[in-house]
């Protein structure tokens, strides 16, 4: 009756949305196992042994897990897979990636996105962009999950002394490989475990309005910068700033959405924000039937005014 | 290719009011759009000389024909339903597209990365790891070549670059590319292509479903907020209200 977790990291620093899916695994099981599999992880072994209620942590180091390809990844997990009766990683795209391929290859059914741990067979998953929540219940052995971090509390990062076991790596298949990345350099928060995020939408007209007023503003704030699809496909900003069903689901302690309309793909990915601020001049925008602060004004002028205000 | 017949996107679903579900009955029906890319994606490489042959499948009721049709008419060669009423999960549609894969002797396997509806995005994966051959999810951009394929994945943070050895399975993400509009021309000329249609049972796969819906709920609505008149006043409210800023 143990769980086990996947640890999300880039060999150096253990990604926070580990910590909302070891609280998910607590309310899973009391026996928490965490797997730190990559190269070179010595570290993050070690921060994650310091969690509490985390019993044991598995490190399985080896060169070819540095990218954390899917297929050589889903094999370690396998390899201790039948030890546990959950396996659970945040449905970050390191998660949706390799979690599919654990559960076909135990003919298991897999719950992606859990918002609430029901019972130990038993999990809340939005579905329908949002739309509608399912509770789904499953008598497979093994319940493989990922987790909606948003959903769930971090667990706090000091406090307990778990044991590292170091395990072997399961060979490589060669059938991918690794040949680059292009990662977004910046120096504010990232999108999903920022406190404040501002978002700005089609209402800006183009990316230097974008950068012009969107970013001052976040600037100021100590805010994470976000966008809506229809801003990410004018090509305002890149991808990665997308906030919605199919992008990035967060749940900042403040939400400011500028020139964005409030489509319902929009509205899935940041409803769940503790205050939701939004500025447009169309006062029927959907948007303001979620903004806990509403404000009809043009935002060329409204934005500046805001940034200016914030001392 | 997989094609997944959903709720249009464009639909607002309601929740039953006996929570068993939402109401799909009388709603308009599209293709999964996500798929719709895998279609645009897969008639490319067929433009581009890479692909020999486009199989479209689609697996549910006989309503998904429409949907398969739609998939002749950008540009599938030929198309296999495997009909079926019960309630497919994302195990059980991996399993019948291993089968068809196998006899359709398929070099690479393009499907949406998630479908609308159950929002689960596990099938494409789940059929990699069934037919033991790698996994391009969230693609951005496909480039085949020397018997392998490169693929360019929306990750957290930017894009990563793999290379696949061949078969391999590619999910297809937002910005892979624009689907081409169904001509009227291509829509006649799409009803007189092959559309073959099978039974679970002739491709010996166990479609129970794994999962089972307890209830379907409305999520919590947000209560009401309230409009400010100016900049200063909002200032006010974040400041001393809700204390945030």
């Amino acid at each position: 009756m143990a769980a086990l977790v996947i640890a999300e990291h880039d060999n150096h620093v253990l990604k926070g949305a580990t910590l909302n899916t070891i609280a998910a695994a607590t309310q899973c099981s009391s026996e928490v196992d965490v797997l730190v599999a990559g190269s070179g992880v010595d570290a993050v072994a070690q921060l994650v042994s310091q969690i509490p209620g985390v019993r044991k942590v598995i490190q399985i180091d080896v060169p070819y897990l540095a990218d954390q390809l899917a297929e050589p990844l889903a094999a370690q997990i396998l390899s201790i897979a039948k030890n546990y009766t959950h396996l659970l990683a945040p449905a970050t795209a390191n998660g949706k990636n390799v979690m599919p391929r654990v559960a076909a290859k135990l003919d298991v059914a897999q719950f992606s996105d859990i918002t609430k741990v029901v019972s130990e067979d038993t999990f809340e998953r939005p579905i329908y962009a949002g739309n509608a929540i399912a509770t789904v219940q499953s008598s497979d052995p093994i319940k493989v999950i990922t987790v909606r971090t948003t959903g769930f509390d971090p667990v706090a990062l000091t406090g307990g002394s778990a044991d590292i076991e170091k395990m072997t790596a399961q060979a490589d298949g060669g059938k991918s490989s690794f040949v680059g990345r292009e990662l977004n350099q910046s120096d504010r928060p990232e999108l999903t475990s920022a406190r404040i995020i501002v978002s700005g939408g089609r209402g800006l007209g183009s990316s230097e309005k974008y950068q012009e007023l969107i970013a001052p503003l976040a600037d100021k704030l100590g805010a994470a910068l976000g966008a809506s699809r229809a801003a990410v496909d004018a090509g305002y900003v890149p991808n990665d700033y997308q906030v919605g069903q199919t992008g990035k689901i967060v749940a900042p302690d403040l939400y400011i959405a500028v020139g964005i309309s409030g489509a319902i793909q929009h509205l899935a990915g940041m409803k769940d924000s503790k205050v939701i601020v939004a500025i447009n001049k169309d006062p029927d925008a959907p948007i303001f039937s979620v903004a806990d602060y509403g404000l009809v004004a043009d935002l060329f002028t409204a934005v500046p005014e805001l940034t200016k205000a914030i001392s | 290719m997989a094609v997944k017949r959903v709720v249009d996107y464009n639909v607002k679903v309601r929740v039953k009011s006996d929570h068993s579900g939402v109401d799909i009955a009388n709603v308009k029906m599209s293709m999964n759009p996500f798929d719709e890319i895998a279609i645009e994606e897969a008639v490319r490489l067929k433009e581009a000389g890479i692909a020999s042959e486009i199989v479209a499948v689609s697996a549910g009721p006989a309503q998904c024909q429409e949907t398969l049709r739609t998939a002749l008419a950008i540009g599938a060669d030929k198309a296999i339903l495997v009909e079926t009423d019960v309630e497919l999960q994302p195990l059980a549609v991996a399993k019948i597209l291993k089968a068809l894969c196998e006899k359709e002797q398929a070099q690479i396997v393009l499907l949406g990365k998630q479908a609308i509806d159950d929002d689960s995005n596990q099938t494409g994966q789940m059929l990699a790891s069934l037919m033991d051959i790698p996994q391009g999810t969230f693609a951005s951009k496909v480039v085949v070549a020397d018997g392998k394929v490169s693929v360019t994945r929306e990750v957290d943070g930017g894009l990563e670059t793999v290379q696949l050895s061949l078969p391999a399975v590619v999910t297809t993400d937002l910005r892979l590319n624009e689907p081409r509009y169904v001509t009227l021309p291509n829509i006649m000329k799409a009803k007189k292509k092959p559309l073959d249609i099978i039974n679970p049972e002739d491709l010996s796969v166990d479609i129970t479903p794994r999962l089972k819906t307890i209830k379907v709920e409305e999520p919590p609505k947000r209560s009401a907020g309230i409009m400010v008149a100016d900049v200063a006043a909002l200032v006010d409210k974040l400041k001393n209200e809700a204390k945030v800023i």
